[in-house]
């Protein structure tokens, strides 16, 4: 067995004895983590893989969060619809964005989603009518089914594992083939790439798509789990989390998102406790002296590590 | 007809505020081909500096200047620390570093002069000016003045002095000014340290009217933002009639169009500049940039 398997091996079962170990809020902690990377892979593929920055991401998420919302809140839909109906609605809107994305080199996309993050918030509370407004929409946690001896968390904590275990397995098909390799190439050399016969626009498009539907998905899934949604917790420091967990963990790279997530997650409980502004001080420290010292992140720094030690010597 | 003409004037003197730190993007763009995003952080934090000088008994105008000559030196430093290991990495990296700026900024200010709103004197007289029907109020007369003392300056510098000629070289073609013995990276760091000044002066113009905060520069950012666009990010001139027409835009939208009013103010920005990069990418008075490939 090579390593990498071994690795997954034995990160699946620590995620399938989580459950039993923890106390229902550390669990849900985790079902953060797993929302995060599922958004972060998502992030990873744009920005990582196709080179194109977006800095509006946060935008998706709650796309796919409010979709989940609503349609639990005001149709009764069931949660399990709402996660492929918020993936899907984030692929069109993402799709849509694309296309005069298109037209945007780098720091001019970096602007526009910029601004496209800040502005968020703002339309959220201006459709007060389905949103809710600054109020937001309430939401009840789903119970385990079939009268499973599961509590809510650990339920949704399953439900949550399971779908990132089809997103990455989706991501890695993805990317490993000969789609990933167009979007690399577009990344690295988009006039060499186009000579090669790659669809530039189409691919582009495309991937601003598959990115967001990620995030939507991820998006849905939060909505769920903390049963709350509202406009200022999409506001532009989410977006920035996202962008900042992506770099940490790893721009191009498929496990870069679990590590990023775990970042998001956890570095900031602890950097409450020194100051209320610190996690973010802290955020933007570990964002510049990543850029400086491990632009792979930590999952480049991870396979440098790996390769040094199994290296034939002589 | 007063309404509408009182609505433009308004509208030119909040352009002013979005004019100011436009310049501020203009002058790092101009210099470096980079994008600040925390210019409007750099900003807030160096009034931060103006308040404490001024709360500890400082005259403004000594303050004032003061504020400008240590923004300066703060500009340098983050230039030389911050910005020169990354000076060719990908744009990306760039885009990443100025965001870790911003949040740090944002926190550190934050940490030391906590969240809670704190005026900040303006230093022109409160009696407003009528004429005619239209009623301005005095700092908004100064603070447009004082943006459009601010442009002369940078026009100048960048026309008649030497330095400006070599800055506007090291950035259009840093190869052969290196050749023709120019410092390339004295002239960037010399960029940041003078667009920082220049959001100094933004900071103090704007604090009067939004009330001090760590968050104040947020929304005129996207402004700023949006102004630098529609004029061009590498003109300075364009940029200040950028934020005087997307200030006079805002105030007439915001009165006229019932279904927007107030609260999608940002959303407009952020149309202004989708639909500015979609059709004319280069803004009302930039250069289009050639590239060879």
């Amino acid at each position: 067995m090579s390593a990498p398997t071994i690795a997954v091996l034995v990160a699946a079962v620590i995620a399938l004895v989580l459950p039993f170990m923890l106390s229902n809020f550390r669990l849900f902690q985790f079902t953060q983590v797993f929302i995060y990377a599922i958004a972060l892979l998502g992030l990873n593929m744009l920005t990582g893989f196709n080179g194109q920055i977006s800095l509006g991401h946060g935008a998706f998420f709650a796309v796919g969060a409010y979709t989940g919302a609503i349609m639990m809140d005001r149709w009764n839909v069931p949660y399990g619809w709402t996660i492929p109906v918020g993936g899907l609605l984030c692929l069109i809107v993402g799709f849509l964005f694309g296309i005069p994305a298109l037209r945007l080199e780098g720091l001019y996309l970096a602007l526009a989603t910029f601004a496209l993050a800040l502005a968020v918030p703002q339309i959220l509370k201006y459709f007060e009518h389905w949103t809710g407004g600054s109020q937001g929409i309430v939401l009840t946690k789903p119970a385990a089914p079939f009268g499973l001896p599961l509590s809510e968390d650990q339920w949704f904590y399953f439900v949550t594992l399971v779908v990132l275990f089809v997103m990455f397995v989706l991501a890695r098909n993805l990317l490993s083939g000969r789609i990933g390799r167009a979007l690399v190439a577009i990344r690295d050399n988009p006039l060499a790439a186009e000579a090669m016969g790659v669809n530039k626009a189409l691919y582009k498009s495309l991937t601003f798509g598959v990115s967001a539907a990620y995030t939507g998905v991820a998006g849905a899934l939060s909505a769920v789990a903390i049963a709350f949604v509202a406009p200022d917790s999409f506001n532009i420091l989410l977006s920035i989390s996202l962008l900042t967990g992506s770099v940490i963990g790893g721009l191009a790279s498929i496990s870069g998102a679990i590590y990023g997530a775990l970042f998001i997650q956890f570095v900031p409980n602890w950097a409450q406790d020194i100051s209320k502004a610190a996690p973010w001080a802290i955020f933007g420290l570990f964002l510049i002296v990543f850029m400086y010292v491990m632009p792979y992140g930590i999952a480049g720094a991870l396979r440098l590590v790996w390769n040094r030690l199994t290296r034939p010597q002589g | 007809m007063d309404i509408f003409l009182q609505q433009v004037v308004s509208g030119i003197a909040t352009g002013g505020i979005y004019a100011s730190l436009a310049l501020a993007l203009v002058m790092i763009y101009q210099a470096t081909d980079v994008v600040n995003f925390a210019q409007g952080e750099m900003a807030m934090f160096s009034t931060y500096l103006a308040w404490s000088m001024l709360n500890a008994g400082v005259p403004y105008w000594v303050t004032f200047f003061a504020t400008v000559a240590l923004a300066f030196l703060l500009g340098l430093v983050i230039e030389r620390l911050v910005i020169r290991p990354v000076e060719s990495a990908p744009i990306l990296s760039i885009v990443i570093v100025t965001l870790g700026l911003l949040v740090i900024h944002n926190s550190i200010a934050g940490w030391i002069w906590s969240y809670i709103q704190k005026p900040f004197p303006s230093p022109f007289p409160s009696r407003p000016v009528h004429m005619g029907p239209i009623i301005v109020g005095a700092h908004d007369i100064g603070e447009i003045s004082v943006t459009l003392i601010v442009l002369l300056l940078l026009f100048a510098f960048f026309r008649y002095t030497p330095v400006g000629l070599a800055m506007r070289a090291a950035a259009h073609n840093p190869v052969s000014s290196r050749l023709s013995g120019i410092r390339v990276s004295r002239m960037l760091m010399l960029g940041w340290g003078l667009a920082a000044a220049f959001g100094a002066v933004a900071g103090m113009m704007v604090a009067p009217i939004v009330t001090l905060e760590p968050n104040m520069m947020g929304g005129i950012q996207i402004y700023a933002f949006a102004a630098a666009t529609l004029g061009g990010f590498t003109s300075p001139g364009g940029a200040v009639l950028g934020g005087i027409i997307v200030g006079v835009a805002e105030n007439l939208v915001g009165t006229y169009v019932r279904f927007i009013g107030t609260e999608l103010k940002l959303t407009v920005a952020l149309a202004i500049i989708i639909i500015v990069l979609l059709v004319r990418p280069r803004g009302l008075f930039g250069r289009a940039v050639v590239r060879r490939v």
